[in-house]
């Protein structure tokens, strides 16, 4: 049998960095190839040589034993290659449906055919069980949403082959789920899917394949079932995982109570169009899971603690204090930070450099006057860049450069500096690979030991349930329930989420 | 099926070993040092080059002598005329790397020309004339500054209304005519010399230095940069953006009424109709010509300048040329498209290409 995309010795190479060197990779027919490596490792990048959207720096792309060289993503595209890249590429501006059809929408008499797009739009976003407005602005909805609707659309162009980049980052399980069997029905109409994700449950459900990346180089490609996890993890890392084992043999030292102070607490708080009558303690010291469907209000209650959202009614107070909350910097001040979900238009900015990105938020809370020296500025920034691992050469080098989970643990890194009373984090850990996962964990544990409170929200359950004092479950914008103690498990975090 | 695709390799043998990834490892974190000189090299080129197209026009052009206490020359008197559209290069630079563009420095160096002029014919002590036309400029500014910020115009269109404005603003204020004024002291301004070098030039260099402490010294310059890259991202930040960008454009139209001093000064009177006419132009074409981005982000002040410089250089050089005045505009169209096209690093990338081809093909 022979591949349907094969890439031979690619290597590329960006000024200083060598990306990815000799490295193979082959697709087949009706299979899923499952490409895993740690942040950093080149797996977007080899995604990026192989659709046409970065040249390669040595190398052949091979398509039915003939070499092709892609200058575009349209160029591959016509070869039948789609992509869905790490970081969605939609035009916000846009309606949902013109998102999904660009370039080859609908058309009647030389016209583009709306009623027609309409109905196709609605049509392609049933098979991923997403009822949304299609003539609504794509800004309007959320990163999830984006994210299935990019996803929607390579699927709705894939002739071929359909790579996808990390595309279940931020989707919750059973979104996850829908996506697969979506991906199951392509890959029974042989096309050949590559797959991208730091979880390694989805790997074992879904993929055929697996090729493994490693600082830029190929350690090796495996069937998935001749594979046993603990190989799989030893060679992508390098070394055997300890931290990981290590916190889930003992993960019941997490109910030890804080202090019995409260660092904030929403009573009864109300914002138009956002949650309802709301009611949250957050005592010194712990952790707070939120958890919920998409769209069911977690990041709202991020938003109206952090001042983004104004409240209509209720009020949050922190010490007993109430705050006048009507922009991020009065938040900031209160001593309340927040890490944003949408990690490319909220979180960072892309030319700047890394020790840049990190300093920001301090910096802004600071004021314009006091201007932090750059030998300080450096501490900072290479203190964060060891303790959160930071794959980088020097903090110097523009963080847009940075692979996907680098950039989210800068971010994190920038939230760190500020040195908050209530660090709220949603999304934590999304798109960071399963060893810096491990070490993320164990930071959110010690800063609760030395008096931080944490208001972390998340689609992966078991993570918050490791380290979680108390789970919020949200739906429809209103709170459902809390569990804590013996009922805080997985299962009945789900069921509340499922019931209600 | 699957069992027949042979398997590259599988279990715990992997094809690398510890010292092939530590040498991977340190060979894609070589070298990688920021390109900040690199920014310099082609803006500084292209005035080298300017300059010696000149040296060979007219063999005495770097010539400079020394009379009455002031330096005579070519380059002293480039230096000169420059001055006021590198006063607004340095403002306008800060007002483009938060994102933003101001039309209407032009109309407001009329502004305060005017201002200035009907003052100066009334007996207000020359320092009070000097702060009103200052305060008179900060305010222009601010009012750009909030219509961008606090009632989210379109720079563009917001600038755009008082490019339109401002001019007849200043036409009010002179009524239509030329206001002349005699004093020596204001005049000095623009014809005035300091230690052999005429004042305008001494007031860029002390904008200048002021500017690059005031936005490197201080965080100002970082939180401009971060609002012009990504805006969104800065709010989540606590960085007040719209404070940012008010004070942009209240610098620019500082730096405006600075300019339209020295325009005033210099003829001695206020031309509403001609006073800075198109120079907003010539300002946004220095800061591009000094590598920054129309969409923001990075920005250097000293950058700026030499663009100014250019621009002034080659209206000299055309004049040196001898060639007839119908060329000027179309000359003046094709070199600075030529030193764009050498700042992108695109279009480098695509000759070296082309080099290495037709050399190939020599062979
Ligand atoms: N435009 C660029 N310029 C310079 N270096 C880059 C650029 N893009 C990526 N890199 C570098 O190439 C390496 C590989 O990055 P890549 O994005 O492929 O990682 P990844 O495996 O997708 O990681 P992640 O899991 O975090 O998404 C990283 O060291 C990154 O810093
Ligand atoms: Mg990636």
């Amino acid at each position: 049998m022979q591949p349907v995309l094969e890439l031979k010795h690619i290597s590329k190479r960006y000024p200083g960095v060598k990306a990815l060197e000799n490295v193979d990779f082959r697709i087949f027919a009706g299979e899923v190839h499952a490409l895993l490596g740690e942040n950093g490792a080149g797996k977007s990048t080899l995604v990026k040589v192989m659709t046409g959207a970065e040249s390669k720096t040595a190398g052949e792309i091979i398509i039915d034993n003939v070499a092709h060289e892609f200058a575009t993503p349209i160029a591959a595209q016509k070869m039948g290659i789609s992509t869905v890249y790490q970081e969605v590429n939609l035009l916000p501006n846009l309606s949902v449906a013109h998102n999904l059809f660009l370039g080859h929408e609908p058309k009647r008499y030389g016209l583009i055919d709306h009623k027609a797009m309409t109905t196709q739009a609605e049509q392609l976003l049933s098979r991923f069980k997403l009822d949304i407005d299609v003539n609504a602005d794509l800004a309007k909805y959320s990163v999830a949403v984006q994210q299935l609707v990019a996803i929607a659309r390579g699927v709705a162009m894939s002739a071929q082959v359909l790579v996808l980049d990390e595309p279940t980052a931020s989707l919750d399980a059973e979104e996850v789920q829908t996506l697969f069997a979506v991906m199951e029905q392509l890959r029974s109409q042989g096309v050949a899917i590559v797959f991208i994700t730091h979880f390694l449950d989805q790997v074992y459900q879904i993929s055929d394949r697996i090729t493994v990346l490693r600082n830029g180089k190929q350690v090796g490609e495996y069937l998935t079932a001749e594979l046993p996890q603990t190989k799989l993890v030893e060679a992508m890392l390098g070394k055997e995982l300890q931290q990981l084992t290590a916190r889930r043999s003992n993960p019941d030292d997490k109910h030890m109570a804080g202090d019995d102070e409260n660092a904030v607490t929403f009573s009864n708080v109300s914002a138009k169009g956002s949650i309802q009558e709301f009611d949250l303690e957050v005592p010194k010291g712990q952790a707070i899971g939120l958890a919920g469907l998409l769209g069911s209000g977690r990041t709202e209650v991020c938003n109206a603690l952090f001042g983004i959202d104004t409240l209509s009614s209720g009020s949050i107070s922190l010490g007993g204090k109430v705050l006048q909350l009507s922009q991020p910097s009065d938040a900031i001040h209160a001593g309340i930070a927040l890490c944003p979900e949408d990690r490319k238009t909220d979180g960072i900015i892309a030319p700047l450099s890394i020790r840049e990105n990190i300093i920001l938020a301090l910096q802004a809370k600071l004021g314009w006057w006091r201007y932090l020296s750059k030998t300080k500025q450096q501490t900072l920034a290479d203190f964060y860049i060891d303790k959160l691992q930071i794959a980088t050469p020097d903090a110097d080098k523009p963080i847009g450069q940075l692979s996907g989970g680098n950039q989210q643990k800068v971010i994190l890194a920038r939230w760190l500096a500020v040195e908050p009373t209530l660090l709220a984090l949603d999304e934590p850990t999304r798109g960071i690979d399963i060893g810096a996962h491990a070490e993320i964990l164990a930071l959110i544990k010690s800063l609760c030991d030395e008096g931080m409170s944490l208001l972390v929200t998340s689609s992966e359950l078991e993570e918050l349930v490791a380290f979680a004092n108390k789970v919020v479950v949200l739906r429809d914008r209103k709170k459902v329930t809390e569990l804590k103690g013996q009922q805080l498990t997985s299962q009945h975090v789900m069921q509340a989420i499922a019931e209600g | 099926m699957k069992d027949s695709i042979q398997t590259v390799s599988a279990g715990a043998d992997h094809k690398l070993s510890e010292q092939d990834l530590a040498e991977a490892k340190a060979a894609r974190y070589q070298a990688g040092k920021s390109n900040s000189v690199g920014r310099y090299i082609w803006p500084v080129c292209a005035l080298a080059l300017l300059l010696a197209v000149n040296l060979l026009l007219d063999a005495s052009f770097f010539s400079i002598s020394y009379q009455d206490g002031r330096f005579y020359g070519s380059l002293i008197d480039i230096l000169n005329r420059s001055a006021p559209v590198a006063l607004l290069a340095i403002g306008m630079s800060l007002v483009i790397a938060t994102g933003g563009i101001d039309l209407s420095v032009g109309a407001v160096m009329a502004i305060v020309g005017a201002v200035c002029a009907n003052l100066l014919i009334t007996d207000i002590s020359v320092f009070a004339v000097i702060i009103i036309g200052l305060s008179t400029g900060i305010l222009a500014g601010v009012i750009n500054g909030a219509l961008v910020s606090y009632l989210s115009i379109q720079p563009i269109v917001a600038t755009l209304l008082l490019m339109v404005a401002g001019r007849g603003v200043a036409q009010l204020i002179n009524q239509g005519q030329i206001v002349t004024f005699q004093n020596d002291t204001f005049s000095a301004i623009g014809v005035g010399n300091w230690l052999g070098l005429p004042m305008p030039v001494w007031l860029v260099i002390a904008t200048l230095l002021f500017c690059q402490l005031l936005v490197r010294r201080t965080a100002l310059g970082l939180f401009i940069e971060a609002v012009g890259c990504n805006a969104s991202a800065s709010r989540y930040m606590g960085i007040n953006d719209r404070h940012v960008k008010l004070f942009a454009y209240a610098m620019a139209g500082l730096c405006a009424a600075m300019a339209g001093m020295i325009a005033t000064a210099d003829i001695q009177g206020s031309d509403a109709n001609n006073a800075g006419l198109w120079l907003e132009l010539d300002a946004i074409l220095a800061v591009v010509i000094g590598g920054a981005a129309l969409t923001g982000g990075r920005f250097s002040l000293a950058l700026s300048i030499i663009g100014a410089l250019i621009i002034q250089t080659l209206a000299t050089t055309i004049i040196v040329s001898g060639l007839p005045a119908k060329f000027n505009l179309l000359i003046k169209a094709i070199v600075i498209l030529v030193v764009l096209l050498l700042q992108s690093e695109k279009f480098r990338n695509q000759c070296k290409q082309l080099l290495r081809i037709s050399a190939r093909g020599d062979v």
